[in-house]
């Protein structure tokens, strides 16, 4: 040990310092928000283990092993988590700086997917074929970029001490900047998606401060916007039937209706303690379509029952509370808008996926944030828990 | 103190936040509470449609039970055919859709490969016929008459038949041992009904839509214990179908066996003698008609006096039950059911209904002595009996003076039973008659049982009918409309239409004279009259006549014992009843039967008879003929076919001749008895459940040359 070739004065103060930056008192690790962490790696691992029974079975998608998906499942996790230090690392603040680059990457991959580069799932051109079983869903990042974008606008001039709230001219540009990529999703058409980006800017403004007309009157054109939409028949006949079963599940048991029916049927099942891990009939039966990735809480309800159901709510909950209160306790409004869209976001997404399956919510193409099967998405959420992080750590500290 | 300046925090922004906060929550908890509505206080509903989605029950059929006869000799049981099924499931998995290996199939078969694909596709609305209409995951009959080499190619190349197989399956057959049918007696199984599939479905014996029903006699009175219970195998399948495990499944219960109390030998003797008797009857020429004797239908009915058992029942026209076997084609069941043939499902025994003539005078008798008179007052049993200017002739005008009752039984006189009936009628006030009428006549013959079924154990018996007043009187009511509207009556039948319209719901002194011999509106089947025969016979007690003797559960460990049962007592003091039973033994002595019992071993084996020939309006007679011995009871009738005695006279003295092991000159010869005395014991059962039969092979042999012969002679007659 004597001939060790560093000494150890060079590097070991350094690498303690490191180390005790990370783990001091008033250090990064002390200020993360361990109990948002908690819940949201939580809400993964139950997420694993609902993945793992709802593909267990399946041959025909899990090349004969049982665990492929559990594999794959545990691994988007680990690279989530590693997307959330990265993030953590960097700093909203500091991306405040590359969002220009990051939003046009990220409209710039969506454009993509309307090329023949993009592959048609569901009906739904949402992917980018990566070869090796991957693709991405560039939806997911816009979610995070549109955030960012219309945080870094609406922020600007108030975080500077130039003005209390964002002037008529800022919220125009931020709602043309969230504008562009609604459309190009629009055309895929996601309209999951879109519907999540909807409510993602609602949250945004409000968070801004903006003002209560814009509120309102973004409200009445959303509304009057899905009027039109349906007046005109720009959806797809797949959309409209969704509305259809969600508006009447018994109308074609066989057909639309099917997977809410099949979906409620399952839950419905389960009962209060569920029929235990790989016991659902209605998961090992198949009855239920796309259930390790949209439907993946009616394998929650059946073989885990109203307690496992209610503790994925509850996990939610905890998740949302956590997010609410860094929300609340920054004093930026850069942050306050960045926490306030993610909120919106995982809050939204989380109502329309679980709303779904219990039938109170139109079937729509999105994922159980955390829980669900999917790379992108859950690269995406675990960002999101970051820019939460960050937000909580950068917060300027009273002396 | 915070020194940091408070941008970004407006209260707006505050407010705003604290709003985003309350409504995300109260997403959260519609979340909640609708999990919790649908998991919680709904959760029993969709578990039961989650269970429902997933199960298929593969119904396994319960082997039906046998038909056996007194000596264990089975007249109904089940043959093993070699069946070649289909499973669907399997066929589906394959690329396509299983195409191959039925075009295979099929050339083992020796099928055409389209009727081998159309009969494994399931029915629909547009499917015609053949299709399969049971359940999907019911494996598929595609033949039951392969051969076992057929069977074995497919049980050798399994690999080359995915989801075919070939299995004995028990097929009902009726063996008809000794050459007897007992067709109407058995019955038959027809495929079950839609509805009662749908009555079935939910209790623990559901029904397969392929699932055979006992339609009549036999099968179906005691089709429950026969049909046993039908497994149920339920497999948990996917959304595709795909098994993908066995939940719990209940093993078929074969169905228990029915012992009856028939002797197979002595039917096959009755078929034969009935069919004879019928057959020599229509060579007769009629002198009412002038044509021969149609001699349309018959029946014979062979009781043990004593219990009411049923030794035999034979109705003709009769069929071969085996046409049922496997599905009944159209030209057959028009046969069975047509005009053509007079109806051969009809069970005469128990569904053939006639005046019964003068066997009817032992109830005259009865009612005769119940009226006051006594056994030995004498009547003038003269050629004729004046009615109001009314002549009512004995028959064929014979005169035997002044006799006493039992002496008009064994005669058969007519104008003895006129007298007393005629003098009853006037006592209970003629055409005015008494509020309380005795009626003994009438009253006797519902104490006798008749115009009310005998209860036997099998369906569709009829009651028959007894003329009395209230049925004269509903009779007139439903008739009286018609019979009025006649103005000005020309014809015979016009004639009685417009008396019946004046006077026909009125008990006419014509009409009591006429019942009291049998004749007129009295209809009786020969079930009821062989039930008071023998209860003449047997001291008095009316037994329900029974088929049933004992039901077998299939391991052989269970014998229910099915004990005779009785529906009253005839109306007779013990020594009136011997004063009968002594007049009609007279009647096979030296009365009207006496002829067709000649040399009888009467010392041994007493005889007693009675003659029925009734005249029926349109028709030519029906021959009846009672007869018993101590132990057994024999009622033949034939419509069409002539006088009592002269048509039914031979057939019954050789079913007695059969029984006894009498010789045609009068000899006993033990050896050939065929059953001396009734079967009392039930047919000894093996250690392994299995109910011996004791075939009767020297009978067997006897009956076969006897054949050979009779068909040889019938060659030497067409050469």
């Amino acid at each position: 040990m004597s001939t060790h070739s560093y000494p150890l004065g060079r590097y070991g103060p350094q690498n303690a310092s490191t180390w005790h930056r990370l783990t001091a008192r008033g250090s990064v690790a002390w200020r993360l928000d361990w109990l948002l962490l908690l819940a949201a790696a939580g809400l993964s691992a139950v997420g694993a283990l609902l993945v793992w029974s709802a593909t267990r079975n399946r041959t025909e998608i899990n090349q004969g092993d049982p665990q492929y998906f559990l594999l794959r499942h545990a691994l988007f996790f680990f690279i989530g988590i590693a997307l959330m230090g990265v993030t953590i690392w960097v700093g909203h603040r500091r991306l405040r700086g590359a969002v220009p680059v990051l939003y046009g990457i990220s409209v710039l991959l969506a454009l993509l997917v309307l090329t023949p580069l993009g592959a048609t799932i569901n009906g739904q051109r949402a992917w980018i074929q990566l070869g090796a079983g991957f693709s991405i869903q560039p939806a997911e990042f816009l979610k995070i970029t549109i955030i960012l974008g219309m945080a870094m606008l609406l922020a600007a001039r108030v975080d500077a001490g130039d003005r209390d709230h964002p002037d008529h001219r800022t919220v125009v540009q931020a709602l043309a900047l969230a504008a562009v990529p609604v459309l190009v999703i629009m055309l895929m058409p996601d309209l999951g998606s879109v519907m999540v980006l909807v409510v993602v800017v609602l949250g945004v403004l409000l968070a801004s401060g903006a003002s209560n007309r814009w509120i309102v009157g973004l409200v009445a054109a959303g509304a009057s916007g899905a009027v039109a939409v349906w007046m005109l028949g720009i959806l797809d006949e797949y959309q409209i039937n969704r509305f259809a079963a969600f508006a009447n599940p018994a109308l074609d048991p066989a057909g639309v209706g099917y997977n809410t029916n099949q979906a409620r049927i399952a839950i419905g099942s389960g009962g209060l303690g569920g029929k235990g891990l790989f016991e659902g009939t209605q998961t090992t039966g198949q009855f239920v379509p796309e259930q390790q990735t949209d439907f993946i809480f009616t394998v929650a309800g059946e073989e885990l029952g109203f307690i496992g159901g209610g503790l994925i709510i509850l996990l939610m909950g905890v998740v949302l509370w956590r997010a609410c209160a860094i929300a609340r306790e920054t004093t930026e409004l850069y942050g306050t808008i960045v926490a306030a869209g993610v909120i919106a976001w995982l809050a939204f997404q989380t109502f329309e996926n679980i709303g779904m399956t219990l039938g109170i919510m139109p079937v729509a193409g999105l994922p159980l944030p955390f829980v669900s099967y999917g790379g992108t998405s859950m690269f995406a959420v675990w960002i999101a828990v970051g820019l939460l992080q960050s937000i909580k750590v950068q917060r300027p500290v009273s002396a | 103190m915070s020194n940091i300046p408070e941008t970004g925090r407006t209260p707006r922004v505050t407010i705003r936040l604290v709003a985003i906060q309350i409504l995300v929550f109260s997403l959260l908890l519609t979340l909640g509470g609708r999990l919790w509505y649908l998991q919680v206080r709904n959760g029993a509903e969709y578990q039961e449609e989650a269970a429902g989605n997933h199960v298929q029950q593969v119904v396994q059929p319960a082997v039906r039970g046998s038909i056996l006869d007194a000596r264990g000799v089975p007249i109904a049981d089940n043959e093993t055919r070699l069946v070649v099924t289909a499973n669907r499931t399997e066929l589906m998995k394959q690329p396509d859709d299983g195409a191959v290996v039925l075009e295979r199939l099929a050339e083992v078969l020796r099928m055409k490969p389209d009727e081998v694909k159309m009969r494994v596709r399931l029915c629909d609305a547009e499917t015609p016929q053949p299709c399969w209409n049971g359940s999907p995951y019911q494996p598929i009959p595609v033949t039951d008459e392969a051969s076992a080499q057929q069977a074995m190619q497919i049980r050798e190349r399994a690999e080359d038949f995915p989801g075919i197989s070939a299995e004995p399956t028990a097929v009902r057959r009726y063996p008809a041992p000794y050459g007897s049918h007992t067709s109407q007696v058995l019955g038959y199984l027809s495929p079950v009904t839609d509805e009662e599939i749908e009555e079935a479905k939910d209790s623990d014996s559901p029904f397969l839509s392929s699932d055979q029903i006992g339609r009549s006699g036999l099968e179906r009175s005691y089709n429950k214990a026969l049909r046993g219970d039908a497994g149920v195998d339920r497999y948990e399948v996917d959304k595709l179908g795909r098994v993908m495990g066995r939940t719990q499944s209940e093993q078929a219960e074969p169905g228990s066996s029915l012992v009856t109390s028939m002797d197979s030998r002595v039917q096959a003797v009755a078929e034969k003698e009935l069919k004879k008797a019928m057959e020599e009857a229509r060579k007769q020429n009629d002198r009412n008609t002038g044509r021969n004797y149609e001699a349309d239908a018959g029946a014979v009915v062979v009781l043990e006096s004593k219990t009411g058992r049923v030794v035999s029942m034979a109705s003709n026209p009769e069929y071969d039950p085996n046409d049922w076997v496997g599905g009944i084609d159209a030209k057959d069941y028009q046969r069975l059911t047509g005009k053509e043939s007079n109806y051969p499902l009809i069970n005469r025994a128990i569904q053939g209904q006639a005046a019964p003539g003068s066997i009817f005078k032992v109830i005259s008798t009865a009612a005769s002595l119940k009226a006051g008179h006594s056994f030995n007052d004498r009547f003038d049993c003269s050629s004729s009996y004046n009615i109001g200017g009314q002549v009512f002739k004995n028959f064929e005008s014979e005169s035997h003076g002044a006799i006493n009752l039992g002496r008009a039984l064994e005669v058969s006189c007519d104008t003895v039973f006129y007298r007393i009936a005629h003098e009853q009628w006037k006592k209970d006030g003629g055409m005015t008659p008494n509020k309380k009428a005795n009626d003994w006549f009438y009253e006797m013959a519902h104490e006798f049982g008749l115009g009310k079924e005998t209860g036997i154990d099998v369906p569709n018996e009829v009651p028959g009918r007894v003329p009395d007043r209230q049925w004269k009187k509903d009779y007139w009511k439903a008739n009286k409309d018609s019979w009025c509207k006649i103005k000005d009556p020309k014809t015979y039948a016009d004639k009685i239409a417009k008396e019946n319209c004046v006077s026909g719901m009125k008990m006419r002194a014509g009409d009591s004279v006429n019942y009291s011999i049998g004749q007129g509106d009295t209809l009786v089947t020969p079930i009821q009259m062989a039930t008071i025969y023998a209860a003449i016979s047997n001291g008095g007690t009316l037994y329900d006549p029974s088929l049933g003797k004992a039901v077998v559960n299939p391991e052989g460990t269970e014998v229910e014992e099915i004990k005779p049962k009785s529906h009253g007592k005839l109306p007779v003091s013990k020594a009136e009843l011997k004063e009968i039973d002594k007049a009609l033994a007279g009647v096979a002595t030296r009365g009207t039967a006496a002829w067709r019992f000649e040399g009888w071993p009467q010392k041994k084996i007493p005889m007693h008879a009675k003659t029925g020939t009734a005249e029926v309006a349109g028709k030519q007679t029906t021959s009846w003929f009672a007869t018993y011995t101590e132990d057994y009871t024999v009622v033949m009738t034939i419509s069409q076919g002539g006088t009592g005695s002269g048509a039914s006279g031979p057939a019954v003295r050789n079913i007695y001749n059969a029984l006894y092991g009498v010789d045609a000159k009068g000899k006993q010869n033990p050896a050939n008895a065929l059953l001396p005395e009734p079967e009392k014991a039930l047919p000894k059962i093996d250690r392994d459940g299995q109910i011996q039969a004791r075939k009767d092979e020297k009978f067997a042999a006897r009956e076969k040359k006897r054949a050979a012969e009779a068909s040889g002679k019938a060659e030497e007659t067409v050469e």
